[in-house]
């Protein structure tokens, strides 16, 4: 299952790339690609748990950018 | 944004007068540092500070922060506020050089329609083109963008197709004629039938794959941000081991000095520029390309381009047209015009591609009744009465059946002997043609430095060596059937070196397998062709194989940036810790290493951008 999401704000490049190693990290995520140029982020992972894989990566998110704003796309 | 700007400028203009105030008044001076200090970092303060509270310490905001308040703290105010100040002109610069980036993307891929007027009940609707659906009825007007894929099924016009496939000249479109989405209509007006749904539609599917491009990560892009993992944690580990170690081992040291040069560390330790520069770099050579006509689906194609040692080119459709055309005709005893006349009219009846480049070559109305008892001989060709006279036309097999004797000189293409009456009266030879620019493309490609050029082909070996001569390419293999092709390929594996790439040319119609071996399958010809949009690395628009030597130009392009931007930043940097270490730089040093880096790799990064004159 893949969800693509905006991230509004994202302004610093080694954060997004801190971004995706932390979400490709999580449990259930098959694949995760954080586009700093395009803002756009893209999970591909098991079904049954993206609903907690999205909590878990916009915790993640916050935590190194808190201005960025999660937009589903 | 417009907040921060101000807080730059109030924020230096206190700073420029803290240096030029009268230093008598004790206090003066340092409450102006610490103003504009407040002004211009305290939002880099409070973010820190947020972010430890949230769990996570190491991020610029903090470096910034512990360098600037460590400044202050051993009494160096115009390093601390200038150091802040700085920094967050370069956050501005940077934000700015990423926005105008992603804008001037999203201008070279201005394809995405806004409207659709849609005839419903005889009157135009403006739809938002999500809400159309297959079948609808659209109007477009001149001027307009062409919103979904469509047929034609009233009017003509002339079509630009710029947008899509880089070629300035526009195409004529007139009823039963596609459409694609993110063309643009010149003149006439057009109605049409819409075939794709929006998100199907050429120019979504476009954009979708540009922007999903600079997923694909590059080498380099790994590379750096590896890189910076490391590079940030063993900075801050050399900034504290130097504020500790020298003062309490080498005798008269003084804590203020090695704490002065383990804040400047911590300026250099931020590894945005680094990190940035790369994937800005990749951005702009992938959307100078897609303005060119040549679709890249990933920074990682993009990057083993350069490396590219073999081109493989499959034949017919990529470096010839695939249409067959009279290339020859050789008369014995009559006019040239004659025999193609005779073999035109007793070739009329059938509908075989040999017949119909007949015809057209002859070029004029044939007059059906001047044929009769017209008959075509399977595997032979045919015969028929013209004028009252016996044509006979077809391969050498039919003349020997006929006893007649013919020309039997080794001649290449499908070659159509033809007598009348019994007599022999010439050939004409049918061939596909190459392309226009197909022998300028191998040249090039020699002098882009390519080693080898290879063509595969399943036709026969004669016409496979001519084609090859003709273009000038170093090796042809002939008579492959499809399947073949891939294991051709495989062997042709061992010619390149160990980094070396080889890359398969195609028209994406039947030879998925091959794009897909292939370290970079390239497919020509993809405007409006799903098949090869979807199964190539690499999407030529048109059916140019010229492209392929821009595409490898951009590529060695951008890669020569993006490394000179990671040499010029890393090189910067660690000659500046050096520098700082032994006491000969400043901290004013180590804010040119941080956002001095920044900046010249930001403007370096969009030249990756420009890609008009490769």
């Amino acid at each position: 299952m893949k969800n693509t999401f905006r991230l509004e704000g994202l302004a610093c490049a080694n954060c997004a790339a801190k971004m995706e190693k932390a979400i490709n990290a999580l449990d259930g995520v098959s694949s995760a690609t954080v586009n700093f140029m395009t803002t756009k982020m893209v999970i591909e992972g098991e079904e049954e748990k993206m609903p907690a894989i999205i909590a878990s990566a916009e915790k993640i998110i916050m935590k190194i950018e808190q201005d960025v704003v999660l937009k589903k796309a | 944004m417009k907040k921060r700007q101000w807080q730059i400028i109030i924020g230096a203009a206190l700073f420029t007068a803290a240096l030029i105030v009268n230093p008598n008044i004790a206090w003066l001076q340092p409450a102006l540092f610490a103003l504009s200090y407040i002004i211009v970092g305290g939002s880099v303060v409070w973010k820190a500070i947020k972010n430890i509270a949230g769990g996570s310490v190491f991020n610029e905001n903090f470096l910034m922060s512990i360098a600037t308040i460590g400044a202050f703290l051993i009494g160096e105010y115009p390093e601390g506020v200038a150091v802040m100040l700085f920094y967050q002109i370069g956050e501005l610069f940077q934000s700015y050089a990423v926005d105008q980036s992603r804008k001037s993307i999203a201008g070279l891929m201005d394809i995405r329609p806004d409207y659709a007027n849609v005839l419903k009940n005889g009157e135009l609707v403006r739809t938002d083109p999500n809400a159309v659906q297959i079948g609808d009825r659209i109007v477009i007007k001149a001027g307009e963008k062409i919103p979904l894929d469509g047929k034609v099924i009233d009017g003509s016009s002339m079509i630009d197709t710029s947008a899509l496939t880089g070629e300035s000249v526009p195409r004529e479109v007139e009823v039963g004629s596609d459409l694609l989405s993110g063309c643009i209509n010149i003149n006439g007006v057009i109605t049409a039938e819409v075939t794709k749904a929006f998100g199907e539609s050429t120019a979504s599917r476009i954009l979708d794959l540009v922007e999903n491009a600079s997923s694909k990560k590059s080498n380099s892009e790994q590379f750096i941000t590896k890189f910076a993992r490391y590079y940030t944690p063993v900075v801050v580990l050399l900034a504290v081991i130097l504020a500790i170690v020298p003062p309490l081992v080498i005798s008269g040291a003084s804590f203020d000095d090695w704490i002065y040069r383990a804040l400047s560390f911590l300026v250099v330790s931020c590894p945005c520029a680094l990190v940035l520069s790369i994937p800005l770099s990749f951005f702009g050579g992938i959307g100078g390309a897609s303005r060119r006509g040549i679709l890249i689906k990933g920074s990682n194609y993009l990057e083993a381009l350069a490396q590219t040692e073999i081109v493989v080119f499959d034949k017919t459709g990529t470096l010839t047209k695939g249409v067959f055309n009279v290339q020859e005709v050789h008369a014995e005893g009559i006019s040239k015009e004659a025999l193609l006349e005779y073999a035109a009219y007793a070739e009329s009846y059938s509908n075989h591609p040999i017949s119909l480049s007949l015809k057209r070559a002859y070029g004029k109305e044939i007059d059906s009744g001047r044929i009769s008892e017209a008959e075509e001989i399977s595997g032979h060709g045919v015969s028929a009465m013209v004028d009252g006279q016996k044509v006979l036309a077809g391969n050498s097999k039919l003349m020997e059946n006929m006893h007649i004797p013919y020309d039997q000189s080794t001649l290449i293409g499908t070659v159509v002997h033809t007598a009348v009456n019994g007599h022999y009266i010439g050939y004409i030879i049918i061939a596909d043609e190459v392309k226009a620019d197909a022998a300028q493309a191998i040249r090039e490609l020699k002098a882009a430095g390519i080693r080898q050029t290879i063509m595969l082909t399943g036709d026969n070996k004669n016409v496979g060596a001519k084609v090859a001569e003709e273009l000038g390419l170093d090796q042809v293999y002939a008579q492959l059937l499809p399947g073949d092709k891939v294991e051709k390929l495989e062997e042709l594996f061992f010619k390149k070196s160990a980094k070396g790439k080889l890359a398969f040319v195609g028209d994406g119609m039947n030879d998925a397998p091959v794009l897909a071996r292939a370290d970079i399958g390239i497919a020509m010809g993809g405007l409006g062709s799903d098949a090869a949009i979807e199964a190539a690395d690499i999407v030529i628009m048109t059916d140019e194989p010229s492209k392929i030597v821009t595409a490898i130009k951009i590529s060695k392009k951008t890669l020569k940036i993006a490394y000179q931007n990671s040499a010029f930043a890393i090189t910067v940097k660690v000659a500046v810790l050096i520098l700082v270490a032994v006491g000969i730089a400043s901290m004013w040093a180590a804010i040119f290493a941080d956002v001095g880096v920044t900046i010249i790799a930001v403007l370096n990064a969009f030249r990756a951008l420009n890609v008009k004159n490769l």
